[in-house]
């Protein structure tokens, strides 16, 4: 169950574009499994900037000298990653976490491949950690548009198999996109399960790929969300259920990790006419 | 089970419990505290049960429910403003029937007192609505929502026009039971919201919610489009605060007998009171759960405390307070104005 907590920041670190923000969060980490994510309050309690941020947990540490601690990725984009980047140790933060349904584990070991987008790596590095454990084959693909904008090369080749890295200008392995190179992957490593974070159009090419290549896809996706808890419904988006009917769902509850192949990618932002209680259906 | 408050000063539980009198009412409706979730900020109270017990305020509001499942809009429907945010959800959920078997029951079976908040497209779709009701258990009061500015058509507000509103709420109130009280909640998109209010008020409401979010829009700079799918959309949080409290004090200077539910961008305690010195009975937070889950306890024990160091010993005896002196309450015939 999410618990809401005041955390003390412990540490603020450059990594590349982004910052690496590690902050005490008792009852957090305890309760962590890896896709699970946090939001964080921005400004204070008089700020203007009233939505809380979400942030897919990177690391988490359940015991220590400071109790539970988390690490979350920021990667400035606005007025409220740049307050937060603004951090120092000692400042405190107002958590609610972890919410959200973590990534399914195989039961064996299976061949597992990473797919990471820009700081979309952070919630694959503990993910990888427990699928060795199990016994699987961890590939790892992380791609961004620019070297500076990869997260984690060095610490995630630790608890990887093999680890590619694609950049769009070439300033970093492979020139071109990751799902250049996952296909390739897939087939000689014989991957079963594909395990992805980033942006929505990459989510959407690697769940096609995984569909190809007949695995199992886990998705994290990325939508704009105001509360995180399941109560404001702006974080919805289509996907298919167990019955076979596509519903608009939000992703804080019910995601954010996807089966690839339920999502209707293509039809984000959008209520698809066979959803239920699209207007389309309103007529019968 | 860990119920972590996240404790903002006043509400920690460091503080001296206040012996302040927090028994609140909204007509027929007593609660043990003049706080409320406010409709849409809060689905059905569950997902809020995980931060505050839900028993402890005044009622969970629930989210607007319609007659039948509903998709809402598409996304984007969200964007951050000064102090607050700007939705377009389209009223998305499951239904009246579903609603009243999964929600209401988990409501009634967890012993929170429930205001059901209803949407219609038509006036006899509210209707339905309350007849669908009146056989379900655990409706302690219906909100009925006639000013959602997220509907297909937005010209079609009821709560805009005086005539349309009053249609709406004699139709809820012939097919309710007439034991549960029903509130209308108001947009602040009028020119004279009063006129509104009693307009209703002759239809039978028993209470008024005041109020609904202000439309609103957003361009986004990078598209150069509006940042919303459906263009515009329901500003609220505490940037509606100011236009909120003053709807209040009007309608409480034109129906100095009617029970309002104040809302409108309550974040702290201190908010909650001026609400009630304007002449609420009650207050929702809205937005503001968004921003802090255990808001509504939250702005409960400030508000307690905010009572007791101003010497009030209830709530009761802080409604309306700011009206005193002066002969402020309108005596005269409607819109007439007294020269001295």
């Amino acid at each position: 169950m999410p618990v809401q907590v005041r955390g003390e920041v412990l540490d603020v670190r450059r990594a590349g574009v982004y910052y690496v923000l590690s902050i005490t969060a008792p009852g957090i980490p305890e309760q962590f499994r890896p896709g699970h994510f946090v939001t964080i309050g921005i400004g204070g309690e008089e700020s203007g900037l009233i939505l809380r941020r979400a942030f897919a947990i990177h690391q988490v540490q359940s015991r220590g000298v400071y109790g539970g601690t988390l690490d979350v990725v920021v990667g400035v984009q606005g007025k409220g990653t740049r307050w937060l980047s603004g951090r120092r140790r000692h400042d405190t933060l107002d958590i609610v976490g972890p919410l959200g349904k973590p990534f399914i584990l195989p039961k064996e070991g299976v061949p597992c491949v990473l797919v990471g987008g820009g700081y979309g790596s952070a919630p694959l590095f503990m993910l990888a950690e427990q699928l060795r454990e199990r016994g699987c084959r961890v590939d790892v693909v992380l791609g961004a548009s620019t070297e500076e904008k990869l997260y984690g090369v060095l610490d995630i080749k630790r608890v990887s198999s093999m680890l590619t890295i694609t950049t769009e200008d070439g300033s970093s392995g492979t020139k071109g996109r990751v799902t250049d190179v996952l296909p390739d992957i897939m087939e000689r490593n014989n991957s079963a399960v594909v395990y992805a974070c980033g942006p929505m159009g990459m989510l959407a090419a690697v769940a096609a790929i995984a569909a190809e290549y007949r695995a199992y896809s886990q998705c994290s996706v990325e939508e704009s969300m105001a509360c995180g808890i399941g109560i404001c419904m702006t974080c919805v988006l289509p996907v298919i259920g167990d019955d076979g009917i596509t519903r608009m769902v939000r992703s804080c509850i019910e995601g954010p990790i996807f089966r690839g192949d339920l999502v209707r990618w293509d039809e984000i932002g959008t209520i698809p006419a066979d959803a239920l209680g699209a207007p389309a259906l309103d007529m019968s | 089970m860990t119920r972590a408050i996240f404790g903002r000063g006043i509400g920690s539980a460091a503080a001296p419990i206040p012996n302040t009198d927090m028994s609140a009412a909204l007509a027929s409706l007593s609660m043990p505290s003049p706080v409320l979730t406010a409709s849409g900020c809060a689905a059905s109270g569950r997902e809020l049960d995980q931060f505050f017990d839900i028993t402890k305020i005044g009622a969970i509001v629930t989210k607007s429910v319609m007659l039948r499942p509903r998709s809402g809009r598409p996304t984007p429907r969200m964007c951050e403003t000064p102090s607050g945010m700007l939705n377009s959800i389209g009223l998305q959920g499951p239904g009246i029937e579903e609603f009243i078997e999964v929600d209401l029951a988990w409501l009634e079976a967890r012993g929170a007192r429930t205001v059901v908040s209803i949407a219609g497209e038509s006036v006899d779709e509210y209707g339905k609505l309350a007849q669908k009701l009146r056989s379900a258990g655990g409706v302690d009061a219906i909100e009925v929502n006639i000013s959602c500015p997220n509907v297909t058509d937005r010209n079609q507000v009821f709560a805009c026009d005086p005539e349309m509103a009053a249609n709406v709420i004699q139709t809820v109130r012939r097919q309710s039971d007439s034991q549960t009280p029903i509130f209308a909640k108001l947009s602040p998109d009028v020119t004279d919201i009063a006129e509104i209010a009693r307009s209703v008020v002759r239809a039978g409401v028993d209470g008024l919610t005041v109020i609904n979010t202000a439309l609103g829009m957003v361009i986004d700079l990078e598209t150069m489009r509006p940042a919303l799918a459906g263009v515009t959309g329901g500003l609220s949080g505490p940037a509606i605060r100011p236009i909120a409290l003053r709807c209040v004090w009007q309608i409480r200077q034109a129906l100095p007998d009617i029970p309002i539910l104040g809302v409108g961008g309550i974040r702290t305690g201190l908010d909650a009171l001026q609400f009630i010195l304007a002449g609420a009975n009650a207050v929702s937070v809205g937005t503001m759960t968004f921003n802090d889950p255990s808001a509504p306890m939250r702005v409960h024990n400030e508000l307690a405390l905010a009572l007791q160091e101003r010497g009030f010993g209830s709530v009761s005896e802080a409604i309306s307070y700011g009206h005193r002196g002066a002969d402020v309450f309108e005596t005269a015939g409607e819109g007439e104005i007294e020269l001295e």
